[in-house]
């Protein structure tokens, strides 16, 4: 037999069991046995939170799983419960995807990080220190130095590797055309970060200048990268949200995200990862150990975990 | 005038041509001017997919499910119960057998639940130590192969274990030990239905050519949304991406049994069943071994693809390596999956061609030979296991498993070829890249994009119908006009310049290498050999170090395209060659011809069918890189299918665009294969 209530009862029910249950639950507190899926992508410093996370878990008692994953996809698997957290949301490489997937239902916001991100576009600093393009890291510099980054492809323009279009569609064409640099700037979308990588190297080894989408904290900061210094974002600046596009990226955050039935499972191990929050500096030990010392992924987190008992001990409280 | 232009298939070209350039002068380049741009009228085709797949997955059929983890009933699609189901099954294969070889505790979860395994941390299945593992594949070798594949088969797995390689390839391994046979199963059931039944043969054809060229990135969203993310899913893409070469060629091979041997196996009394498994599959044993073979190289080719959607090995660890530019790490990566493409390759094929020895009348030693030595294998691994437990006190023990990482590497070598590679090339290259691109890539890239649409429809069904008459024109016409309705008609320009760029390099380079080392067994072998590495050899690896002396451009693209794309036009134009009867060879020498002009005017006609299929199957290899070429960075449809990975419609975009790449394909396919067909029934082969 089964009856039918009209919706919003239903929803009220169901609040208000909820609510029940988060009351009762702390009583309770045990946590489901059914592992927790946590992603792996492919750079160093998620791979190893990933473990250091899984980690914290288990010292919890939970069962932990890895599964690797794109970064853009992923997030319609926690939505549909294939994944049950990622904790490295950036807030303009992946928010459209975690807002996205969101709206559809399924994904929960499960606190911001300490560390502030900035994703901009950028030139190593040597490109600085050796006066390729005088007045840099002020964009105005740029109005006069194209040529020297210009490619073969560029047409005599100078020319911004973006990121792919999928990242933040034509925020930096828009933004070329709003600062008045379109006729001497070409944008090119590179396919994915490991373009950019090479592309960093390689007009290393050349000594040529390049203009690259880049974000902090990344394991390029240890080699010196400098962010060009736009106009300064403010609400409203952007094409989208009504205006001309002429400022720069803003500080962005650092979002931990969640399946929405991980509170219910596992009400103790999503507490700890509400709480659990990261500094820029941590982010960057973490990817030091694998990139810098050249420790597996997995040993580097027990490491980290080893060595910072005192940070992530309290959040499982 | 007209029974001129009739006969000469030549001057019909010509007056193609003319009036295609004419249509390119006189149409303007306007908005809204049809003749230039059709109205995109299909625009809203990805929605109504994503729509519909959505409804199917997430509201059509509820059902209530008790969920005992959060207490309560919650409303569940039947859809997504079912796929779950298959889901479930195919991942438990996979635990299974990668438990077998690392060992854990899935398979036993699968019996008792999380909550008994989690009280009872004693329960974990132990791994076989990796000695034991690599003495069974060496017997396992020598049983097949004799001393030659067991030598191979422990060199490839040693090199796995010394290298800290080990548990990602098994993890790989066990996922395509389930992938591969059970692509290898539908191929060969699809192949033997589409055999019996022209009705199955004639849905089946386009469904397989469409899962053939559409990238694979196109249905990865699908499967994501369908199975959930995982190692099944990975498999789940493998399969549809490895399945059809088996279907194909299993079809073909029992077409090509002359109707004598089935007549014979009726004669005696066969049953229907028997005269399958006895007489005609064994007859076509070499075109249906040829399939195993594309199933097991498709399947490793797909290792680092799968890995996007949940793959768990060598695949996620190559793209983290590279995503930190450790070339020579990857490097070291790339050789497991190629190795153990080669073994499995090896010992399949082995296994296949093994006779069964009817008479022979051996002692229970000889039958059980292998299992004894097994036995002692496994007994002697354990020991040894035990004594590296001994030996071994920093927590490492190398004679079970040697750890991730901790395996010797020759990665500073390699990274000192790239730098060296850099320093030699770098400044030689960079004029060559710049001319390329200048002189050659943007004139051609604006030339493509500066087709009005009505002319690309008069050039591509023009040809289409010169060739294959109206049917052929007809259908490329279909094909073409899917494309122009969609909003998407310049990317797949692009598509279509990137890849006739491609195809053209490919092709000359595939048929010249080809035609050379036809030329002698020795060589043929070596090439053959080449195929199978570069085909199984994850492109990503050398994207990196291509990316690095040519930079983003469009040459990076051609070049990471054409190195994947010549393989199949080098592999039929030696196929072709070798396959021109050798009493040909001799009646032309015995009429005197030099050996030059027997190759010009005997052999190169012959085979020019093989060769023709040889660039259609270049076509399609061009396209499947499309996506490939998107992660250096291009404008395309690739570019748009990475990018359908974080679309709201991803499912619907990935789906349309993926058919765009498919069609461009399908319209070469149809012309070129019609005009094959033809050359071939000239020609009185086949």
């Amino acid at each position: 037999m089964k009856f039918r209530t009209p919706k919003t009862l239903r929803t009220l029910a169901a609040a208000s069991c909820i609510s029940l249950l988060s009351v009762g639950g702390a009583a309770k507190a045990a946590d489901s046995t059914s592992p927790i899926v946590i992603p792996l992508h492919n750079w160093s410093s998620q791979v190893v939170m990933a473990y250091v996370i899984g980690g914290m878990f288990e010292s919890m008692g939970s069962n932990v799983e890895y599964v690797p994953a794109d970064s853009q996809a992923v997030y319609e698997s926690i939505r549909n419960g294939d994944v049950t957290i990622s904790h490295e949301v950036w807030q303009s490489t992946f928010g459209k995807s975690f807002y996205n997937a969101m709206a559809k239902g399924g994904v929960i916001d499960a606190g911001t990080h300490s560390a502030t991100t900035l994703e901009e576009m950028g030139v190593p600093t040597w490109v600085i220190e050796e006066n390729l393009c005088p007045g840099l890291p002020n964009w105005e510099a740029l109005k006069d130095c194209h040529e020297v980054f210009a490619t073969a492809d560029s047409e005599g323009k100078g020319r911004w590797l973006e990121g792919p279009q999928s990242w933040h569609g034509d925020l930096m064409p828009v933004r070329l055309e709003a600062l008045g640099l379109a006729d001497n700037w070409t944008v090119k979308f590179a396919g994915g970060a490991d373009a950019l990588w090479t592309e960093l190297a390689s007009a290393k080894k050349e000594g040529r200048g390049t203009i690259i989408f880049n974000w902090t904290p990344n394991f390029t900061d240890a080699d010196g990268f400098t962010f060009i210094e736009f106009p300064e974002y403010t609400d409203g600046c952007r094409v989208a949200d009504g205006g001309d596009g002429s400022c720069g990226s803003p500080k962005g955050w650092l979002k931990k995200a969640a399946n929405y039935k991980f509170p219910k499972t596992h009400p103790a191990a999503y507490t700890a990862f509400s709480k659990l929050d990261f500094t820029t500096a941590q982010i960057g030990q973490m990817a030091a150990l694998v990139d810098t010392d050249k420790m597996d992924h997995k040993d580097a987190a027990a490491k980290w975990l080893k060595d910072n008992e005192a940070v992530w001990m309290p959040w499982t409280k | 005038m007209m029974q001129v232009l009739q006969k000469n298939k030549f001057l019909q070209f010509l007056l193609l041509i003319v009036v295609f350039i004419l249509l390119c002068m006189f149409i303007p380049a306007t908005e809204g001017n049809w003749l230039w741009r059709f109205e995109p009228l299909l625009k809203s085709l990805p929605v109504v997919i994503n729509n519909s797949v959505d409804y199917l997955m997430f509201d059509w059929w509820l059902i209530e499910v008790y969920d005992p983890e959060i207490e309560e009933y919650e409303e569940k699609p039947m859809m997504r119960q079912v796929t779950r189901s298959i889901s479930g099954f195919i991942l438990f294969l996979i635990e299974f057998v990668r438990e077998l070889m690392l060992g854990g505790v899935k398979t036993i979860v699968t019996f008792t639940g999380w909550d008994w395994a989690t009280e009872n941390q004693w329960a974990r299945w132990p791994g076989l130590p990796w000695t034991v593992v690599t003495g069974a594949v060496v017997i396992l070798g020598y049983a097949l192969g004799g001393v030659g594949l067991a030598c191979f088969v422990g060199f490839a797995f040693t090199y796995i274990a010394i290298f800290g390689q080990w548990e990602p390839s098994m993890q790989t391994l066990s996922f395509v030990l389930i992938a591969a046979p059970t692509a290898i199963l539908i191929g060969l059931f699809l192949g033997v239905w589409s055999y019996k039944s022209k009705t199955v043969e004639n849905i089946l054809n386009p469904l397989l050519n469409v899962a053939q060229i559409m990238p694979h990135f196109a249905y990865l969203i699908p499967v994501m949304v369908f199975f959930g993310i995982g190692d099944h899913a990975g498999a789940i893409a493998t399969i549809i991406f490895a399945t059809p070469p088996m279907v194909r060629l299993t079809n073909l091979g029992l077409k090509k049994v002359p109707a004598e041997v089935g007549e014979a196996g009726l004669m005696n009394g066969c049953t229907d069943w028997q005269l399958m498994r006895r007489v005609l599959i064994p007859s076509a044993r070499r075109d249906i071994l040829l399939g195993v073979n594309q199933v097991i190289m498709q399947c490793l080719a797909m290792v680092v693809i799968a890995s996007l959607i949940g793959a768990k090995g060598l695949g996620n660890d190559l793209l983290i390596a590279l995503n930190r530019l450790r070339i020579g790490l990857a490097l070291e990566i790339g050789i497991c999956i190629v190795l153990i493409a080669i073994v499995l390759d090896r010992l399949s094929l082995a296994w296949a061609n093994k006779q069964t020895d009817y008479f022979a009348d051996q002692s229970f030693k000889e039958r059980h030979k292998y299992s004894i030595w097994f036995m002692g294998i496994f007994v002697v691994g354990l020991a040894l296991a035990g004594v590296g437990q001994m030996i071994f006190k920093e927590g490492f023990n190398y004679l079970y498993l040697i750890p991730h990482n901790k395996g010797i590497t020759t990665e500073p070598f390699w990274q000192a070829g790239v730098d060296w590679m850099w320093d030699t090339f770098f400044y030689t290259l960079k004029g060559f890249n710049e001319w390329l691109i200048i002189d050659v890539l943007i004139p051609v890239k604006k030339a493509f994009l500066g087709m009005p649409v009505v002319a690309t429809f008069t050039l591509v069904m023009g040809i289409g119908f010169i060739v294959g008459g109206i049917r052929s024109a007809l259908i490329v016409g279909a094909y073409l006009l899917f494309i122009a309705l969609t909003e998407w008609w310049d990317r797949a320009l692009i598509t279509s310049y990137l890849m006739t760029m491609a195809v053209l390099i490919s092709g000359v380079i595939g048929i010249v290498v080809g035609t050379l080392c036809a030329q002698h067994p020795t060589a043929t072998r070596i090439l053959l050999a080449w195929c199978d590495t570069f085909q199984t050899f994850p492109s990503f690896i050398y994207l990196i170090p291509v990316m690095m002396l040519f930079g983003v451009t469009d040459t990076s693209v051609l070049i990471a395209i054409v190195v994947y794309a010549t393989i199949p036009a080098a592999r039929y134009t030696v196929i072709g060659l070798r396959s021109v009867p050798a009493e040909l060879h001799d009646a032309g020498s015995m009429s005197g011809v030099n050996r030059f002009q027997r190759f010009v005017s005997i052999e190169l006609p012959l085979s020019f069918p093989h060769m023709a299929l040889g660039i259609n199957q270049t076509v399609v290899f061009a396209l499947a890189m499309v996506i490939i070429g998107a992660l250096i960075g291009t404008d395309d449809l690739g570019q748009l299918i990475l990018g359908s990975l974080s679309d709201k419609q991803g499912v619907g975009n990935g789906l349309v665009l993926g058919f765009c790449v498919a069609f461009i394909g399908l319209a070469i396919d149809q012309i070129l294969r019609t005009w094959a067909n033809q050359r071939k029934a000239a020609l009185g082969i086949d």
